[in-house]
């Protein structure tokens, strides 16, 4: 049997690099929590590959003290199906933003999701490109003033996990910068998913979009404007849980009910109907839901195709033999 | 110097003992020609005529029947000599419709034999093809030698027994001419049989009909009265070394050649791709050889397939892509991370007609000034050319040991006519191929993924999954010294440096550039690339024959260049470069070398014609003066 694995611990997975996001970012939390999370996934550290595409968030892999691949703009899912074909034994992380997972690399992220190759992709949506200095991105609310949309953006965003659940996503969840615990625990559960498991994390950017997710994250009212999702318990929130959410089923909309009202739903995270609605879900009239919004078990590419290599390699080919099948002729 | 064609004088068929011999094959494209030429090809290199073929065929799928447009052709030149081109002109043309006629009769060498579907000269297909009177009667083929043939008629008689009605009956009439023209060069019918039987294994009925229609056209032959001249004609067979022939096309040698590759090296390899005419046949190849060490990936767009393939090789495996023109530019930031990261990567080129979709099924040379500059930054990577079918074989290996050995992408260049024609190959002896298995790194004690090879410059190939490598690599320049990033001005100088003398030094480790036909040195040499072998080497034979000073020289390694191509060439009076585009290559040797070599270019989709590049070496030898 193999041997133990040497009992790791954070600073293991602390890099020798200087960390160069902003004073106040989002982005440390995130990496504080993923390097202690780490340790607990009972994983050789060798074995743990971080890819990242362009942007602040791509950063990460650099501060992570395992193999890491920075690569270029929106092709880090690319690049990770391209790794995990050739060594399923790793385990593949994807960190990626708004502008990198869903503007220049859109078409990689709908075709990782669509294949379920088997890996983890960290979104961290600041809904703004950063390391470009602040314009606004596909997930930026209308009218977001920027220096290349001074008067107002012009553009509908995309909500990434709907979308996500729109390509055929086996996974999706979302969860908070500096909530390390509900991170820590999505994560986790993102990580036992065999798939690919797509987490939003809300990230605040405190240079160009500071606040944007105040809502959801100002523990004096993030009650009231998000709710946490938990399998098979009743959908709700507020202060004082005061609050639950059903079907309208005359306009198959969610709507905010009295949490005592008979029919607040249940959480079910293999249902892709309700996992659209409340992925969907958004203010003024809707929280925020994170937590596991959906959850598939559905076969992986990368296993697909392990297991048409076995059974195609039972009889390893011969150079000589292909050299010589078909039609040969001797000239004496 | 300008384009211009020489006429060879060939009336092949009009000689005592015909030698050589170029045969058309042209219908619809649902007329089933390249199949019938496929298995010509067949019988005819196991008859023992060396041979050289040119599928030629539209790209539209399904075109208007009829129409000029959609006219599919398949040409092979087979003879007693070594045959290097699909010839020049036609000796035999067979035409299915009047479409097929008035788009191929130009290439007829008066006296030539013309086999016409008479059954097919329907009024309608006559207005398709934009003829105002048959040319079947109105006398404008006289300078033919006509057989005129209901083949519709003669089919359907032959398959009549088998019920199939009157649509399916008529799709047996390629195989009905196949047996004529294999009748007329005493070609066995064996291995069409053959594969018939096998590619309708499930429709026992249709292989009936087909075999029926293949006997009856060659029974037509043998008891028809035939016009004139018609006769059966011996084409000698060719004298070859001794050993085991086999024909293949240049898009399955280069896939045998990755397979071979990662055999000598030793690794796994990830072929990346996404689907492109004229490309895509080699995933088509791959993908059946997957009992190899090889996995293939048909990717979501091109950009995903050259980074699939980078993160293999990241991953300890060799990623391999391939793509044509309009794809090799979308993967060209991909391809320059993995110059800036040194990670090996084989990119394969099938050039075609351009630019943008230009082209797609017909060939050209016009990538070579991409494969060489086209990147952002300073970005050199080695660059490598087939010349024919079976050199596929050879240069594949070549590119794989040169990304594995050296840590770096690599592009072959392969273009439509080499993918797609085909030509007999001695079977060679993998035992004698020098193994180069690649080694990754493993060493933990004081590791970092700067460490490099002193003599060729690779950096270490450290894979995920080695204990104590833990390591970041990524677009962002890295230090010389420890590989992480940085931003520093004179380690940026020094890395640009040692990309470009880590590629330069692979001058070292190439052969020298020899002499493929004539003197090492003298009046002329015509210097090509890729393939343009085949019509150089036909055309400076013909020139020699005639006592001209010329020497023929194919250049494979196009960077680095062989180190010794500058005083080669040097040691010629003149240099003329043919190529199929604008004079690439002939820039980069004048302003590599400073010689005034001057270029012969033509940018019609199709190859040169022998005729073509001796009538350039007439005119070049002219304004040399008198030769001795």
């Amino acid at each position: 049997m193999n041997q133990a694995l040497p009992k790791l611990t954070v600073k293991d997975y602390a890099s020798d690099q200087e960390v160069r996001w902003c004073p106040g970012c989002g982005d440390y939390a995130i990496l504080k929590t993923i390097q202690k999370l780490m340790p607990t996934f009972d994983q050789p550290k060798e074995n743990q590959v971080f890819i990242s595409g362009i942007g602040c968030s791509s950063r990460f892999p650099y501060y992570m003290n395992t193999f890491g691949f920075h690569t270029i703009h929106g092709r880090a899912p690319a690049v990770a199906t391209g790794v995990k074909l050739a060594n399923p034994e790793l385990d593949v992380w994807v960190i990626t933003g708004d502008g990198d997972g869903f503007s220049i690399g859109g078409n990689h992220m709908l075709h990782v999701l669509r294949r379920n190759v088997d890996l983890q992709i960290l979104l961290f949506n600041n809904e703004i490109y950063g390391l470009t200095k602040g314009q606004y991105s596909p997930t930026s609310p209308p009218g977001t003033r920027s220096p290349s949309s001074p008067t107002g953006s012009i553009d509908f965003p995309l909500a990434p996990c709907v979308v996500a659940i729109g390509s055929g996503g086996t996974f999706i969840a979302r969860t908070i910068d500096t909530q390390a615990k509900h991170l820590g625990a999505v994560v986790t559960r993102g990580h036992e998913h065999r798939g690919t498991s797509f987490i939003e994390i809300l990230q605040n950017c405190p240079i160009y979009n500071d606040g944007i997710f105040n809502q959801v994250t100002d523990k004096k009212i993030a009650a009231d404007f998000k709710v946490e999702l938990v399998q098979g318990e009743p959908i709700v929130f507020g202060k004082e849980r005061e609050w639950g959410i059903r079907l309208n089923h005359d306009s198959l909309n969610l709507e905010v009910v009295d949490a005592t009202s008979d029919d607040v739903l249940i959480h079910d995270e293999t249902n892709k109907v309700l996992a659209t609605l409340l992925a969907t879900m958004k203010g003024p009239d809707l929280p925020v839901a994170v937590g596991v919004i959906y959850s598939e078990e559905k076969p992986s590419y990368v296993d697909d195709s392990q297991q048409q290599l076995i059974s195609i390699r039972k009889a390893k080919g011969s150079m000589t033999e292909l050299l010589h099948s078909g039609h040969t002729w001797e000239v004496e | 110097m300008e384009l211009a064609e020489e006429n060879l004088g060939e009336h092949h068929l009009d000689e005592k003992e015909v030698v050589d011999v170029v045969v058309r094959f042209a219908g619809d494209s649902g007329d089933g020609m390249q199949l019938t030429g496929n298995n010509f090809t067949e019988a005819t290199a196991l008859y023992g005529n060396d041979l050289s073929t040119f599928p030629d065929f539209p790209a539209e799928i399904r075109a208007p029947v009829g129409a000029t447009f959609g006219v599919s052709a398949f040409q092979i030149y087979f003879g007693a000599n070594d045959v290097t081109t699909a010839g020049d002109a036609l000796d035999v043309l067979v035409v299915m419709n009047p479409a097929a006629l008035i788009t191929n009769v130009d290439n007829l060498v008066d006296g030539g034999l013309l086999i016409v579907d008479s059954g097919a000269f329907t009024a309608k297909n006559l207005t398709k093809a934009k003829y105002q009177v048959n040319p079947l009667e109105d006398g404008s083929l006289d300078k033919f030698r006509v057989l005129e043939i209901d083949i519709t008629k003669q089919v359907l008689a032959a398959v009549a027994e088998f019920n199939l009605g009157h649509k399916t009956g008529v799709r047996s009439k390629n195989m009905w001419t196949l047996g004529l023209v294999l009748w007329l060069f005493d070609r066995d019918r064996a291995g069409t049989i053959e594969s018939l039987k096998t590619k309708f294994a499930s429709k026992p009925e249709i292989a009936s009909a087909n075999i029926a229609a293949l006997n009856a056209g060659h029974a037509y032959g043998e008891t028809a009265e035939l016009p004139a001249g018609i006769h059966v004609y011996k084409v000698p067979k060719a004298k070859v070394s001794p050993g085991t022939y086999r024909n293949i096309t240049g898009t399955n040698a280069l896939a045998w050649g990755l397979i071979a590759g990662s055999e000598l090296a030793n690794i796994e390899l990830l072929f990346a791709s996404y689907p492109i005419t004229p490309a895509s046949n080699l995933l088509h190849e791959l993908v059946h050889h997957r009992d190899f060490d090889i996995n293939t990936f048909q990717a979501e767009d091109e950009i995903a397939a050259v980074c699939a393939a980078i993160g293999a090789s990241f991953a300890g495996s060799l990623g391999v892509t391939s793509s044509a023109g309009p794809g090799i530019a979308l993967k060209s930031e991909g391809i320059a991370l993995a110059c800036a990261t040194e990670l090996p990567l084989v990119v394969v080129n099938t050039q075609r007609g351009g630019p943008s979709t230009g082209l797609p099924t017909k060939t050209e040379q016009s990538d070579l000034n991409m494969a060489l500059h086209g990147r952002h930054g300073d970005t050199p990577m080695p660059v490598i050319a087939s010349s024919t079918p079976t050199d596929c074989f050879e240069v594949a290996i070549e590119a794989v040991r040169l990304a594995t050995k050296y840590m770096t992408p690599v592009m072959l260049l392969s273009d439509g006519y080499l993918a797609n024609a085909a030509e007999p190959w001695k079977i060679p002896d993998f035992s004698e191929f020098e193994p180069f298995p690649v080694e990754h790194y493993t060493k933990s004690e004081d590791f970092k993924p700067s460490i490099r090879n002193e003599e060729t410059l690779a950096r270490v190939w450290a894979k995920p999954g080695t204990p104590g490598l833990e390591h970041r690599i990524g677009g962002i320049e890295r230090s010389f010294d420890t590989g992480d990033i940085s931003y520093d001005p004179a380690n940026h100088q020094k890395m640009t440096d040692l990309r470009q003398a880590k590629i330069a030094g692979i001058a070292n480790d190439i052969p020298l550039q020899e002499v493929c036909l004539g003197n090492k040195t003298g009046k002329l040499a015509v210097v090509g690339w890729g393939s343009t072998f085949g019509a150089i080497h036909q055309a400076v034979k013909r020139a020699r024959t005639e006592g001209l000073d010329v020497s023929h020289i194919q250049v494979r390694y196009l960077s680095p260049l062989p180190r010794n191509l500058e005083e080669l060439l040097k040691s010629f009076d003149s240099i003329l470069v043919p190529e199929m585009n604008t004079g690439q290559f002939v820039r980069l040797i004048r302003s590599e070398y400073l010689i005034d070599a001057e270029a012969l270019n033509k940018v019609a989709g199709q190859p040169f014609k022998i005729g073509e590049i001796l009538a350039a070496i007439h005119a070049k030898i002219a304004t040399l003066g008198s030769n001795s």
